[in-house]
């Protein structure tokens, strides 16, 4: 039994907090929430230079082999930083899906330029995408609300259903992102997250586009979102540490009725508070990440980690409002990003309502 | 990272099933909140067995008659009697006397304290809160004078749990009243038999029999200092710490909560689908399952930081913190999911779960052992996050 982050890791950590410290400010949080795709590509080329779009991709392809653990350790930071762009959708959950189901030259090409950064690919899921075998090729039609940088990706994975009567369950297709028949509209979100109803109108792809084999994209997509799930539970992690340490250094200053809020056991408890989910969220994300590491089952244990994120988030949201205060309802204050972040992360991969059931399920309840 | 024991401590912990297997069967399982005599006797029984294996003070040095193992097969042996519901006797003795005397104790203190605990043969009760003094513990008011070869003591403490089982009292009074109130206490073990001690008795809600404990011109030999005169409230902080990690208290209610699981799984009491079935059911189950498994890894994590030569201090406070509440609301919700069923007591033949249900909410009032949640709520800012007092 060993808690602690190896000696790599901590280095992993404390590198990746002054990099991001420097490179990413929360001036530069803004400017690309003003951005029309949300993304840095400056910022993105360097983190791409740092390998971190390939920390836990295979050396074969220019990725690090790292584990799990070592790009939670990561995105805690990422988080923390609340470093925008593409690394959770294009180098987590598409590449994992690329990994787990492509053949030799898909993976090749493809999750070299996720690496490298010169490649965006972005994952579009929902009930209502089909695919139909016609001729000797595939068409693809149905849409997809709320995938995430689709304005960016060059491919979109599409996770799509039988048309009825064809083929039984999920099939993995590459589609073009430009291809004739995509339809792209932007999704107004909170904090500008970039995310886009897409629409697929009978696109026409060759049966080089199938990612993996007819019907069997199922076991593929799951593992793969439950790696990104668990990473999107660090990224929360970091982001609500972050505030708590914004909180507690503005209580330990602000100063009220003659002396700091921080005084105040009405303000102590509320971080004291914030301190145990964040411990919680801690222990639970990375027992997770541990148990996938080890190729163990690990249904439970994701959903544990993603149900208590959520009610992690909301803790430092409230947290922080409660305790900035009136400045926080400013645009000018960051605590509002944190609290936007927070909320895209919750609702992203299921919420704790989702992963409760889950869960249940898991209980064989 | 690695959340697996070792080969050694699987063993260890297979082997302690076994035992636990044969020697605890059902019927001899506490029922939360109906502690008898009979119960708290077999307890003592288990410990003694135990301590014929070794593996009572698993994890105190082979010097002083423990096991020679660490906090990780301590953590092993507290999480299984916790989980089997073995009555807990030694406790104090074993979590918090032994390792302050270690620490802090003379060679004749040693030798003459540590072998009984680690055999089981001796119970403890602590003596730390007062009539007047709960959560400021550093305003106690009982007195210890000097008076040539002895102590002499005036006062009282409240709260002793075990004080009618117990043969020792480890406790604090004040022996410098000029000094600044946390440097003029001293730590002292008691012999509870000596003249001027007397209980009062004091029934709490879950059954047990403690006492307020009275002292009037009790003399005590210098040899029953723990430590440095007027040092006695660091020494006591200090070995607080080891009494935290909880686990025997975090699988005592895991227990219930999978016996309570299964319960709602079997029964249908409108002769209609499962209990567990019912969505509002379901979801609770799920986000009590949550809580359970967060409040083991919190309790974990001070067993592991333990081990790794680490003094686990807010950490212990989360943790403690955590499950004091975690307690609470498994109490509450499953009063809630078995409605009017949940108020029957042990004994009645209509109480589910033998009437663990309506114990352990009782038991969940405990919420301030160790400190109050808010205590431990000012402990996680002010020591954990430095905010200022």
């Amino acid at each position: 039994m060993d808690f602690g982050l190896t000696e790599q890791q901590e280095i992993l950590r404390r590198s990746a907090r002054e990099f991001l410290e420097a490179e990413c400010p929360t001036s530069l949080v803004r400017e690309t929430e003003e951005s029309a795709d949300g993304h840095s590509s400056d910022l993105w080329r360097k983190m791409a230079g740092l390998g971190w779009l390939g920390i836990a991709l295979p050396e074969m392809y220019g990725g690090t082999g790292g584990s799990l653990t070592d790009q939670i350790v990561l995105f805690e930071e990422i988080g923390r930083a609340l470093a925008p762009g593409p690394m959770l959708t294009s180098s987590v959950l598409a590449a994992q899906i690329v990994l787990n189901s492509g053949n030799d030259s898909q993976k090749e090409s493809l999750l070299s330029g996720i690496i490298s950064g010169d490649l965006v690919l972005t994952l579009a899921r929902g009930d209502k995408l089909e695919t139909a075998s016609v001729g000797g090729g595939i068409t693809l039609s149905g849409d997809s609300a709320f995938v995430p940088h689709a304005g960016l990706a060059n491919t979109m994975i599409c996770a799509t259903r039988p048309a009825i009567g064809a083929w039984p369950d999920t099939t993995l297709v590459l589609v073009d992102a430009a291809a004739e028949g995509v339809l792209k509209t932007p999704m107004e979100s909170i904090a500008n997250y970039p995310q886009h109803l897409v629409e697929f109108d009978d696109v026409a792809l060759s049966t080089e586009a199938m990612l993996g084999e007819i019907a069997e994209g199922r076991q593929a997509l799951d593992q793969a979102i439950q790696r990104a799930t668990v990473v999107q539970c660090a990224e929360t992690l970091g982001r609500a540490q972050k505030v708590l340490e914004m909180v507690v250094e503005y209580a330990g200053h602000r100063v009220a009725f003659g002396r700091p809020i921080g005084t105040f056991q009405a303000v102590q408890h509320r971080c004291a508070d914030l301190k145990v989910a964040i411990d919680s969220g801690r222990m639970l994300t990375y027992q997770a990440a541990w148990k996938v590491d080890q190729d163990l089952p690990a249904g439970d244990e994701v959903a544990m980690a993603k149900a208590q994120a959520g009610t992690l988030s909301r803790t430092a949201t409230e947290a922080g409002h409660t305790i900035f205060a009136g400045i926080s309802f400013t645009t000018e204050h960051d605590m509002q990003l944190y609290s936007a972040r927070a909320k895209i992360a919750e609702a992203n991969l299921g919420d704790t309502g989702y992963h409760l059931d889950q869960l249940a399920s898991g209980m064989e309840i | 990272m690695d959340f697996n024991f070792t080969t050694e401590q699987n063993e260890f912990r297979e082997e302690l099933r076994e035992f636990l297997r044969a020697e605890v069967p059902l019927e001899k399982q506490e029922v939360f909140g109906s502690l008898t005599e009979e119960d708290y006797q077999f307890g003592r029984e288990i410990n003694r067995k135990l301590a014929e294996r070794n593996w009572l003070a698993i994890g105190w040095p082979e010097e002083h008659g423990g096991g020679g193992k660490g906090p990780i097969e301590q953590g092993i042996l507290n999480e299984d009697l916790g989980y089997w519901r073995v009555p807990k006797s030694g406790s104090i003795g074993l979590g918090i006397v032994g390792p302050a005397i270690m620490v802090f104790g003379t060679q004749d203190q040693k030798d003459r304290y540590l072998g009984p605990i680690a055999r089981g043969e001796i119970e403890y009760c602590q003596g730390f809160s007062e009539p007047n003094v709960g959560s400021d513990l550093g305003s106690l008011e009982l007195r210890a004078e000097r008076d040539g070869d002895e102590y002499v003591l005036n006062g009282a403490k409240m709260f002793t749990s075990y004080a009618f089982k117990a043969d020792y009292m480890y406790l604090l009074a004040r022996t410098d009243p000029q000094a600044q109130k946390h440097r003029g206490i001293s730590l002292f073990i008691a012999d509870l038999k000596t003249p001027g001690i007397s209980l009062s008795p004091l029934p709490y809600i879950n059954g047990e029999m403690a006492a307020q404990t009275n002292f009037d011109n009790v003399r005590l030999p210098l040899s029953c200092l723990i430590g440095e005169e007027n040092r006695g409230w660091y020494h006591a902080m200090t070995t607080l710490d080891y009494e935290r990690s909880g686990l025997w208290r975090y699988a005592n209610v895991r227990r219930v909560f999978d016996d309570f699981v299964d319960f709602c799984q079997d029964s249908a009491p409108d002769g209609g689908q499962p209990l567990a079935e019912h969505p509002l059911v379901r979801h609770q189950l799920a986000e009590r399952r949550l809580g359970m498994e967060t409040w083991k890894l919190l309790s974990w994590n001070v067993a592991w930081m333990q081990s790794s030569g680490a003094v686990p201090n807010t950490e212990a406070s989360v943790s403690f913190l955590f499950g004091s509440e975690e307690r609470l609301r498994f109490a509450e919700m499953a009063m809630e999911v078995l409605g009017p069923y949940s108020t029957l007591r042990h004994g009645s033949p209509m109480a589910p779960l033998l009437g663990n249900i309506e114990g352990i909410h009782r038991e969940a009032m405990h919420l301030h052992g160790a400190g109050t949640t808010e205590i431990h709520r000012n402990i996680i800012a002010q020591r954990g996050l430095g905010m200022p007092r």
